[in-house]
């Protein structure tokens, strides 16, 4: 659906040249939901941009649906912009239109006839649950629905693909998971292509199939968001995968029962996909004389699977628990020793 | 009892003042909106990351504005004398005052409409564009509707600007308040003339400002 290859941005400015984008090669599927990650100034922002040909590539190509973005102009450009839509991490709503009104607004560019639009929007206003707030201007809606009429609205002329510019980042915790759930609805049931873009790991993990990671321009890390998460390679990544595995207080929590339990071993177990579901723990238990003790665990669901970590302190003999921390190796999960330090 | 008060008014006079007074100031507000928008819009779109971007535009329509801006009404109706002759035929008469008026108050206006447009947020025009909206329609759907409020108070102020520039024209020989309230008041010494024109004027210009706010909180659901 979407191929990037070899793609460059260089802006000019007073310093020299900058280079937001810098060879960045991807390609992605049909249906898929596709994330990229990165902190602000990673140049996620510009990749999207060029995905719909806001910006243009300095080097490389971007084929999307069949057509070269980079080389397009004129009204062949608006066309395909009708087949590839975006939300943005502001909504971006006309203040002056209500809800009904800001949702026909793509149908009128593309000229559809009046009739029809005000069906097609009715039709997307229940697609997106804002039944009896038609009459409504943005201002007097919640970010969440301001949200929701921004991809009804992206929705409107039948898009092959939408971006999502970090289009999460300004809702509370509980309204971006609503509309995360929506996109993954719309994804199964449109069978649309999304790429989206975010500082945000818990995205990625709630709603993503695959993930690439950008860090200074490049893309540093990228496959399925289960083999990432599982097998962070890069220093950005594992911080990362982190937002999502560890609550904020765990490595204090750690350091506390470290000074508390000065004797044996704390141990950090990832389990992914199926390593989560056997009895580990007791089978450890019973094999070996040690005290296990649980400390902390959490399991988190992404779109191929789960994946979970478990701290827990072992204490007993230097032997047994060396050889304890062997036996858990053996099966598929990932062993960390924790130092202290 | 205001014959008491004011003697020497002739109300038909007064009144036919008043109209001609009405008159300069709608059709050159009218006009004044026109021309200002597109000026505004032209000084907007060719600035630096709009849509036009072209700087020896911007730097044209800009000096052109500033400059027409910058001069003193009462020497812009002189210095346009000859203009007028050739557009309107004379130089006496409400029609007289017409260029200058608009050709006054025009720039002004547009530096309103350009402050307007900036305030657009960038996000909503960018929006646009990602759904292959054309530049004439982002003009028309985009840019006029989302300033509206910031158009319609700034051509409340300019009507009223444009009022008191009408009794200017006045004194030069174009009729209305400010011609009556110069030839009868001033020069005949009859000053109950002059404190009846600036009455009405200022009833012109409360009504002006009162329209426009009505309308501007209307519009704005910001």
């Amino acid at each position: 659906m979407i191929s990037i290859k070899n793609v460059k941005k260089i802006y000019p400015s007073k310093d020299g040249p900058v280079t937001a984008v810098d060879d960045v090669n991807l390609a992605i599927e049909n249906g898929e939901i596709f994330g990229v990650i990165g902190y602000s100034g990673a140049g996620k922002s510009t990749l999207i941009r060029m995905l719909n040909g806001l910006e243009i590539p300095t080097e490389g190509s971007i084929v999307v649906a069949g057509r070269e973005m980079s080389k397009i102009g004129g009204s062949e450009l608006r066309q395909a912009r009708q087949e590839i839509s975006m939300i943005f991490q502001h909504f971006n709503l006309l203040w002056s239109r209500t809800v009904r009104d800001n949702i026909a607004f793509p149908l009128e560019i593309a000229g559809v006839p009046k009739k029809e639009r005000l069906k097609r929007v009715k039709e997307l206003v229940n697609l997106v649950g804002l039944e009896g707030r038609e009459n409504s201007y943005p201002s007097q809606l919640s970010g969440g629905q301001k949200q929701r009429v921004g991809i009804a609205r992206a929705l409107a002329n039948n898009p092959k693909v939408l971006l999502c510019d970090e289009a999460t980042s300004a809702l509370d915790p509980q309204t971006t998971d609503s509309i995360l759930e929506l996109l993954v609805d719309i994804n199964k049931r449109l069978g649309l292509t999304i790429v989206l873009i975010t500082h945000e790991m818990h995205v990625i993990r709630k709603i993503c199939h695959r993930v690439a990671v950008m860090e200074g321009g490049r893309v540093v890390e990228s496959g399925p968001v289960l083999n990432v998460f599982k097998n962070p390679q890069q220093a950005i990544t594992k911080r990362f995968v982190q937002q999502v595995t560890e609550p904020e207080e765990t490595k204090e929590t750690i350091k506390h029962l470290l000074s508390l339990y000065p004797e044996g071993q704390v141990i950090q177990l990832s389990f992914v996909g199926e390593g989560a579901e056997q009895p580990l723990i007791s089978n450890l238990i019973r094999n070996h004389p040690l005290m296990v003790n649980i400390l902390q665990g959490k399991i988190s669901q992404t779109q191929n699977g789960s994946y979970g970590t478990l701290f827990i302190h072992l204490d007993g003999e230097k032997a047994q628990i060396d050889e304890a921390i062997a036996y858990i190796r053996s099966f598929e999960v990932g062993v960390e020793v924790i130092k202290n330090d | 009892m205001i014959e008491e008060f004011f003697p020497n008014v002739n109300w038909e006079r007064m009144w036919e003042a008043t109209r001609e007074t009405l008159y300069m100031a709608s059709i050159s507000v009218v006009a004044t909106f026109i021309f200002g928008i597109i000026l505004g819009l032209l000084l907007f779109l060719t600035s630096k990351g709009n849509i036009w971007e072209n700087k020896p535009v911007n730097f044209i329509v800009s000096s052109f504005v500033n400059i027409f801006r910058s001069i003193p009404f009462i020497i812009l109706i002189v210095l346009l004398i000859p203009f007028t002759k050739i557009v309107i035929g004379t130089m006496i008469g409400e029609n007289a005052a017409l260029p200058a008026l608009i050709i006054g108050a025009a720039p002004f206006y547009a530096r309103m409409v350009e402050i307007g447009l900036r305030e657009i947020d960038k996000g909503v025009i960018e929006a646009s564009r990602s759904m292959g909206a054309k530049t004439t329609t982002i003009i028309w759907k985009v840019l006029i509707p989302e300033s509206m409020p910031a158009l319609v108070s700034g051509i409340t102020v300019t009507a009223i600007a444009l009022v008191s520039y009408t009794a200017m024209a006045g004194v030069i020989g174009a009729g209305g308040l400010g011609n009556l309230a110069f030839l009868e008041g001033f020069q005949r010494g009859r000053n109950d003339v002059t404190l009846m024109a600036t009455i009405i004027i200022l009833v012109i210009v409360f009504i002006i400002q009162y329209i426009g706010d009505t309308i501007t909180s209307k519009l704005d659901k910001r």
